[in-house]
C-alpha cells in the first residue's frame, strides 16, 4: 500500500516515522471555531496535501504548524520537538509569494539565510545554486515586478529550499499562476520531493492537483473543521509523470473526493 | 489602545492633553498658556458676542462661496479633461503646477487686484480647493470602464445625456474624494486669506486679540476654528465611507 | 507622440502667457503688468543678484524647518505606527493638525518667539510635520502582512522585521510624505515672510507692492512658484526612480 522511502525506513525511529505530528489542535477566533480537536501525522520524506473547501481551516492549520499562529489548544511536534514559534526546521512558501519588492532575485532567495546571519558570499553561493535548481539562472539581478507570477513563485520556492529546512510548508503556492505554469510546477514538485528527501505539507483547493502530487491526502471538512479522510494513492507513483492523469486509480480518487466534497460547496 | 480590557475611543487621548494643558496653565508657567478651563469659559461668553458672530458669518460666507465655485467649475472641467484628450493635454500641466504651487504667494496679487475684502478671500478659497477637485474628477472619468461608455453610445445617448447620466455617476466616488480634500484645503485657504488681508473676519479678530495680548480670547477662537475644521473633515470622511460601497460595486 | 505632447505643452504655455500679455496691455487693472514687463523685471533681478540674496534668506527657515520636521516627523511616525499605545496618545494631535487651519497659530508664535528666524522655522514645522507623521505611521501600519509573516517564518528578530521589512516597505510612502511636507513647508515659509516680517522674497513682494512696482512684484511671485514647482517635480522624479517597482510586486497578477 503505502510506499515508504527506504532511506527513511533506516532512520532513527522506524515505528512511527512522522516528521510532523499534530495532536488535538484547536483554534478559536473569538467565538468562531476554526479548528476543532484535529490530529494528523505527516510521514517523513513524503508530500501530504491538505485538501478541502474554502473555510475548512487548511491555511490556518499550516500557519499553526509554521508557528505563525498560536493554537488555542493541543500541540504540534516537529521531529519530536514541540513547536512554540517559527523554527529553522520549517520553511514556508506563500500563496502571494511574499517577495521583497525592493530586493532582486538573489537577495530575495538569500533572505532566509541573511536573517540567520550567514555571511554574504556564502549565502549568495547557496542562493545561486537554488536559483539554478528552480530554473531561474540568469534572472539573479531582476526585481520581482520584472518577473511573471510563475517565476515569482519559483523565487519563493528557492528561498524556502535555500535554508535547508526539513519540512517545507506550501500554502496554495500555485493558485496565483496560470494553468500551464501550474502543470509544470506540479511536475517539478514531484521531482523535488523525490530528490530533496524533505517532508512537504501542501495546501491546495484543487482536487486534481492534490491527487497528482501527493503521497497522502488529508481531506478537511468545515464546520466544525476536522479531518474526514486520509487517502494514500498507491499504484500510479513511479509510472512516470506523463501517465498519472490517465491512470484509473487517479481518476477514481478524483471522483471519490469530489463526491465527498460536493455537498460542502455553496 | 486597551485599558482594563476595554477599547478606548480613538480621539479620547485629547482629554489627556487637555488635562495637561490645564495643569500647565494652572502652574502659571507662561503668560501665553492660560488654563483650558478659563479658555472654555471665555469661549462660551465669546460666541455670544456680535464681533465673533460677524467674523464667523463672513468666514462662512466666503468659505461656502469659494467652495461652491471650486465645485461648480472644478467638476465639469475635470470631467471634460478626462473625456477629451486634447483638452487634457492642454490643461493638465497647469493643474499640476497649481496643485503643488505655494498659492499663498498669489494672495498679494489678489489683494492689489480685488481689494482688501471678501472678494479676495473667496478667490483664495477657490484657488486652494479647485485643483484637487479637477484632478480627482479627471481621474474618476479616466477609470470608467470603456464598455460603460460604449453602452451609452450604443443606446443612443446624446453627449449631454452621457455627461449627466454616465460620466458624473460613474466617476462619483473619485469626485467626492476630491471634493473632500478640496474642502479641507479650502478651510486652510480661507484662514490664510483672512490672515493676510487681516481686516476681515477671523483675521481681524486675531489681529485685535494678539495686539492686545488677549490670550484667552485668542485660544478660544483657535479652539472653535480647529474644532470646526476637524468636524468638517471627519463628517466628509464619514460621507465618503458611506458611498465607498459604490466604488467597489462598479 | 512625444512631439505632440511637447507641442501641446508649448501651445498651452503660449496661450496662458499670451492671455497674460494681452490682459496686461488692455490693461484690465492698473496693478496688472504685462507678461513681458514681469519677465524683464525678473531678468533684471536675476542679473543684479537681488533674487539670489532674497532666496538665500527665504530658504533658510524652509531648509531648517523641513530638516527638523523630517527627522522628528519620521521618528514620531515610526513610533506611532509601531505602538498602539503611542498611537492612541499622539495620533489625534496630528489628525487634528492635518485638518486644522494651522496658519491661525502664527500670531501666537510671533508673540512667543518674536519676529525672528525661530518663529518662521516653527511655522514651516507645524505646516510640514502632520503629513510627514501621518504618512509614515500609515505606511508602517500597512506593511503587507504576508512579508512580515515571511520574515518571521524565516526567524527574523523584531529588529530585523523593522529594519529589513517595515522601513524598506514604508519608504516610498515616507518619501512622498516628505515631499508633501516640503510642499506645505513652502506655503509656511512664504506665509511667514508675508505675515511675520518681510524678508527674502516676501520682502521683494511687499516692498514692490508698496512702491507700486508691480512688474517686480509679479516677477518675485512667479519665481517662487516656479522654484517650488520645479523642486517638487524633481523630488517626484527622484521618488519614481528610487522606488521604481516598489509598489508593484505584491499583487499576484
Amino acid at each position: 500500500m503505502s510506499q515508504i522511502n527506504p532511506a527513511t525506513l533506516a532512520d532513527a525511529r522506524p515505528a512511527l516515522d512522522s516528521a510532523v505530528s499534530v495532536r488535538n489542535v484547536s483554534k478559536n477566533y473569538g467565538d468562531v471555531q476554526a479548528l476543532k480537536n484535529l490530529s494528523l501525522e505527516f510521514p517523513r520524506g513524503e508530500l501530504t496535501s491538505l485538501l478541502g473547501p474554502s473555510g475548512c481551516g487548511k491555511t490556518t492549520l499550516l500557519k499553526i504548524i509554521a508557528g505563525l499562529l498560536p493554537q488555542s489548544a493541543g500541540q504540534i511536534e516537529v521531529d519530536g520537538k514541540t513547536v512554540t514559534g517559527p523554527g529553522p526546521d520549517r520553511a514556508f512558501v506563500f500563496q502571494d509569494f511574499a517577495l521583497l519588492p525592493w530586493a532582486n532575485v538573489l537577495r530575495n532567495v538569500a533572505f532566509g539565510l541573511e536573517l540567520r546571519g550567514v555571511a554574504k558570499s556564502e549565502r549568495e553561493a547557496i542562493a545561486e545554486k537554488y536559483i539554478r535548481e528552480v530554473g531561474l539562472a540568469g534572472f539573479e539581478k531582476k526585481f520581482p515586478h520584472q518577473l511573471s507570477g510563475g517565476m515569482r513563485q519559483r523565487v519563493g520556492l528557492a528561498r524556502a529550499l535555500s535554508v535547508d529546512a526539513q519540512v517545507l510548508l506550501l500554502d496554495e503556492p500555485f493558485s496565483a499562476v496560470d494553468e500551464q505554469t501550474r502543470r509544470k510546477f506540479q511536475e517539478d514538485l514531484l521531482a523535488l520531493v523525490a530528490n530533496e528527501k524533505k517532508t512537504f505539507i501542501f495546501v491546495t483547493h484543487s482536487i486534481e492537483e492534490a491527487v497528482y502530487v501527493s503521497d497522502q491526502i488529508a481531506i478537511l471538512l468545515p464546520r466544525p473543521s476536522r479531518v474526514s479522510e486520509i487517502i494514500r494513492p498507491t499504484s500510479f507513483r513511479g509510472k512516470g509523470v506523463d501517465n498519472i492523469r490517465r491512470d484509473p486509480e487517479y481518476l477514481d480518487i478524483v471522483d471519490e473526493i469530489w463526491a465527498s466534497l460536493r455537498s460542502y460547496v455553496e | 489602545m486597551m485599558l482594563f480590557g476595554r477599547k478606548l475611543p480613538a480621539m479620547s487621548s485629547l482629554l489627556v492633553w487637555a488635562a495637561l494643558w490645564e495643569v500647565v496653565g494652572r502652574m502659571d508657567l507662561t503668560f501665553f498658556v492660560p488654563p483650558i478651563s478659563a479658555v472654555f469659559v471665555t469661549l462660551f461668553g465669546l460666541i455670544q458676542t456680535t464681533p465673533f458672530q460677524n467674523a464667523l458669518g463672513t468666514t462662512a460666507y466666503a468659505f461656502f462661496l469659494g467652495v461652491g465655485f471650486a465645485i461648480v467649475i472644478g467638476i465639469p472641467v475635470g470631467i471634460l479633461m478626462g473625456k477629451t484628450r486634447f483638452l487634457d493635454e492642454l490643461l493638465l500641466p497647469w493643474v499640476n503646477i497649481f496643485i503643488s504651487a505655494p498659492l499663498t504667494a498669489l494672495v498679494p496679487v489678489l489683494m492689489v487686484l480685488f481689494g482688501f475684502g471678501t472678494k479676495t478671500i473667496v478667490i483664495t478659497t477657490t484657488l486652494f480647493a479647485i485643483w484637487i477637485i479637477i484632478l480627482n474628477a479627471r481621474a474618476g472619468v479616466m477609470q470608467i470602464n470603456r464598455s460603460m461608455v460604449e453602452m451609452g453610445r450604443s443606446f443612443g445617448a446624446s453627449p449631454l445625456d452621457a455627461f449627466f447620466k454616465i460620466y458624473l455617476w460613474a466617476a462619483l466616488p473619485e469626485i467626492l474624494g476630491g471634493v473632500r480634500i478640496g474642502i479641507i484645503r479650502a478651510v486652510k485657504g480661507v484662514i490664510i486669506g483672512q490672515l493676510l488681508v487681516s481686516i476681515v473676519g477671523f483675521g481681524a479678530l486675531f489681529e485685535l486679540y494678539s495686539s492686545n495680548f488677549l490670550m484667552k480670547e485668542f485660544w478660544a477662537v483657535l479652539i472653535v476654528l480647529f474644532g470646526l475644521a476637524f468636524t468638517i473633515s471627519e463628517f466628509l470622511g464619514y460621507l465618503e465611507r458611506k458611498v465607498s460601497f459604490y466604488a467597489s460595486a462598479r | 507622440m512625444q512631439n505632440r505632447s511637447l507641442f501641446l505643452k508649448l501651445l498651452s504655455a503660449a496661450i496662458v502667457f499670451g492671455a497674460w500679455e494681452i490682459a496686461g496691455r488692455i490693461p484690465i487693472s492698473y496693478a496688472f503688468p504685462t507678461f513681458l514687463e514681469s519677465m524683464t523685471a525678473l531678468a533684471q533681478m536675476t542679473f543684479d543678484g537681488t533674487i539670489f540674496v532674497a532666496y538665500a534668506e527665504t530658504l533658510k527657515p524652509l531648509v531648517l524647518g523641513i530638516a527638523i520636521s523630517g527627522i522628528v516627523g519620521v521618528a514620531m511616525g515610526l513610533w506611532i505606527g509601531l505602538s498602539a499605545r503611542f498611537e492612541w496618545l499622539f495620533a489625534p494631535i496630528f489628525v487634528v493638525m492635518q485638518a486644522a487651519p494651522l496658519a491661525a497659530l502664527i500670531p501666537i508664535l510671533v508673540m512667543v518667539y518674536g519676529i525672528g528666524l525661530t518663529s518662521k522655522v516653527f511655522v514651516v514645522c507645524i505646516m510640514a510635520m502632520p503629513v510627514i507623521v501621518l504618512n509614515t505611521a500609515g505606511a508602517v501600519r500597512n506593511t503587507p502582512a504576508s512579508i512580515k509573516d515571511m520574515a518571521k517564518s524565516f526567524l527574523a528578530s523584531d529588529r530585523d522585521v523593522l529594519t529589513k521589512i517595515i522601513i524598506p516597505a514604508a519608504s516610498p510612502i515616507i518619501f512622498s510624505g516628505l515631499r508633501l511636507g516640503v510642499s506645505a513647508g513652502f506655503i509656511g515659509a512664504i506665509l511667514s515672510e508675508l505675515k511675520i516680517t518681510p524678508t527674502g522674497v516676501g520682502d521683494i513682494i511687499s516692498y514692490s507692492r508698496s512702491i507700486a512696482d508691480y512688474p517686480s512684484m509679479y516677477a518675485a511671485i512667479f519665481s517662487i512658484i516656479l522654484l517650488a514647482v520645479v523642486f517638487l517635480n524633481l523630488l517626484e522624479l527622484l521618488e519614481n526612480t528610487l522606488f521604481e517597482g516598489n509598489n508593484r510586486g505584491y499583487v499576484s497578477d
